[in-house]
């Protein structure tokens, strides 16, 4: 027994280095610390009147056996019922009232606290939804630090940042639990959240609204760094893509940028400029492909650019049918967006 | 057997050959078995002087043809490659209109996919290897419907994707700096 316990535990520990990577319980942010404390409250408060109700209801039954005047109060003339009951169900009217109220000026004050967050802003992203991934572009007033990425958010610690949300095609919802959400995203309509992550660490974010084939494998990665992390991350990323050093990244840049490849999607420093499909201009820095369907790997790779169809089918990245050639070039080539 | 329950089977029987013919469309997702299961016809013209006799409709016409999906994901693509810079939203504009009656180089869906894949004189780029054969397909079938030529369940009731500028209530509202710009 106890050689099972020892052979479980270092699991058990393994599992620690994933908490919170997808949890409501992560307090990773102070909006996830305020939710976590109006949850509290209202655990509290419902399980204080739910033990309540079930001892009342238990003694009732413990007591009803041979109690004959246990109809005094249904027929409402209390006063003429034991003052003792009288007293409780004013009480137990009393207590209702005050659960309530409690419920509702924790949860009043709770929005209030986090719009009063939301104002504070020191960093602007819009997040862009599309079936299915996540088109992330980092504001600045300087044009020519507008970073623009795809399904992976770098937040800097500490720094209240103001996400505008937006869809390109249907309903879909920000929701990285760890942190803040959920918040929909309404084609037509623009809707914002603000979040100010309180500690470092990778997170994991979905889409919380049903927007079609592909809903589940739409996944945000959240990457929560220190302020002068933030800052090397996205200077690094307003670089343009390294250029192609050998004669086989050579031909995978060739097909890419005159290609099927470049008609959709954006590599910067390359005519590869279409916009309606992820950024790929430090495609391997990320840690997924195509939305956290993946992990980031060269086997991944393969497979995706070959086939994405039989690895997320419906995806609008359809399947070109490359030749084992074009497609070890392109893979290559991809290999080196870092 | 009663006249009575023979007429109740030969309902039966009938509403079973009803709901079997319900079976709208196949979609398809992925390119390649299409081109394999199907064989490319040859490219047709557009002209056939001395009364010449067109070729027979490209086999592949018909998995596109009032395929709803297919529409769509024309619908889709038209805005995403910016057919609408030059065609509009079909009413035309630096290139012919398509929502009319009138086809330069032929109405069929496998002349529209040959025009779009080889391009045309004067304007029209050619999209064979930007485009997959599937998406040229597609568009095809999405240009068609612009002119009311398939059937009505196939189209569909609402646009694919959004469009349209930000509400004015949320547009930003940047002061103005200069002197002339005073506040209404």
């Amino acid at each position: 027994m106890t050689r099972r316990a020892t052979a479980i535990l270092p699991l058990l520990l393994g599992a620690c280095s994933y908490q919170h990577y997808q949890s409501a319980f992560g307090n990773a942010a102070v909006e996830d610390s305020q939710f976590l404390i109006l949850f509290t409250i209202f655990l509290v408060v419902c399980v204080v009147m739910y033990v309540l109700v079930m001892g009342f209801m238990l003694l009732g039954f413990l007591r009803s056996r041979g109690a004959a005047e246990a109809n005094v109060v249904e027929t409402g003339r209390h006063h003429h019922s034991h003052p003792l009951m009288r007293t409780a169900l004013i009480g137990w009217t009393a207590l209702i009232g005050v659960g309530l109220a409690a419920l509702a000026i924790a949860s009043f004050f709770t929005d209030r606290s986090m719009a009063k967050a939301a104002t504070g802003e020191k960093l602007s992203i819009t997040l862009t939804a599309n079936q299915w991934w996540w088109d992330v572009q980092y504001n600045s007033s300087d044009a020519s630090k507008t970073l623009r990425t795809a399904n992976e958010l770098h937040l800097p610690v500490g720094v209240p940042v103001r996400i505008t949300l937006a869809s390109n095609d249907v309903i879909h919802s920000f929701w990285v639990p760890s942190l803040a959400g959920k918040q929909d995203l309404i084609p037509g309509r623009e809707s914002d959240i603000t979040i100010v992550p309180k500690r470092t660490g990778i997170f994991r974010g979905q889409c919380a609204e049903f927007c079609g084939a592909q809903h589940a494998h739409m996944a945000l990665v959240v990457n929560v760094d220190s302020y002068p992390d933030f800052i090397k991350w996205w200077d690094h990323q307003l670089q343009p893509a390294a250029a192609p050093t050998n004669p086989v990244t050579l031909a995978g840049y060739e097909y890419v940028t005159t290609g099927p490849c470049g008609a959709c999607h954006n590599i910067g420093g390359t005519p590869a400029s279409g916009t309606v499909a992820p950024d790929l201009t430090h495609l391997a820095s990320r840690r997924s492909i195509a939305a956290g369907t993946l992990p980031m790997s060269e086997g991944n790779l393969y497979g995706w650019v070959e086939d994405p169809q039989s690895l997320k089918p419906g995806v609008k990245m359809p399947t070109i049918g490359l030749e084992p050639g074009q497609l070890h070039a392109v893979v290559a080539y991809l290999e080196t967006l870092k | 057997m009663s006249s009575r329950f023979r007429a109740s089977l030969l309902f039966l029987g009938a509403a079973a050959l009803t709901l079997a013919a319900c079976e709208r469309e196949e979609h398809h997702s992925r390119s390649k078995p299409i081109g394999e299961t199907v064989p490319a016809g040859s490219s047709p013209q557009t002209i056939y002087p001395g009364g010449s006799v067109p070729p027979a409709l490209d086999a592949r016409a018909k998995l596109f043809n009032n395929n709803a999906n297919a529409i769509s994901m024309g619908q889709t693509l038209y805005q995403q490659m910016n057919c609408v810079g030059c065609h509009s939203h079909g009413g035309g504009g630096m290139g012919p209109p398509l929502m009319d009656d009138q086809w330069r180089y032929g109405g069929r869906i496998d002349q529209i996919a040959t025009t779009i894949a080889e391009g045309r004189p004067n304007g029209m780029p050619a999209w064979r290897g930007k485009l997959t054969e599937d998406q040229i397909w597609d568009l095809a079938a999405y240009v068609r419907s612009m002119s009311g030529l398939p059937s009505k369940d196939a189209v569909s009731s609402r646009s694919e994707s959004m469009s349209g500028p930000t509400p004015q209530t949320l547009t930003a509202k940047p002061q103005p700096t200069n002197s002339d710009a005073a506040p209404q």
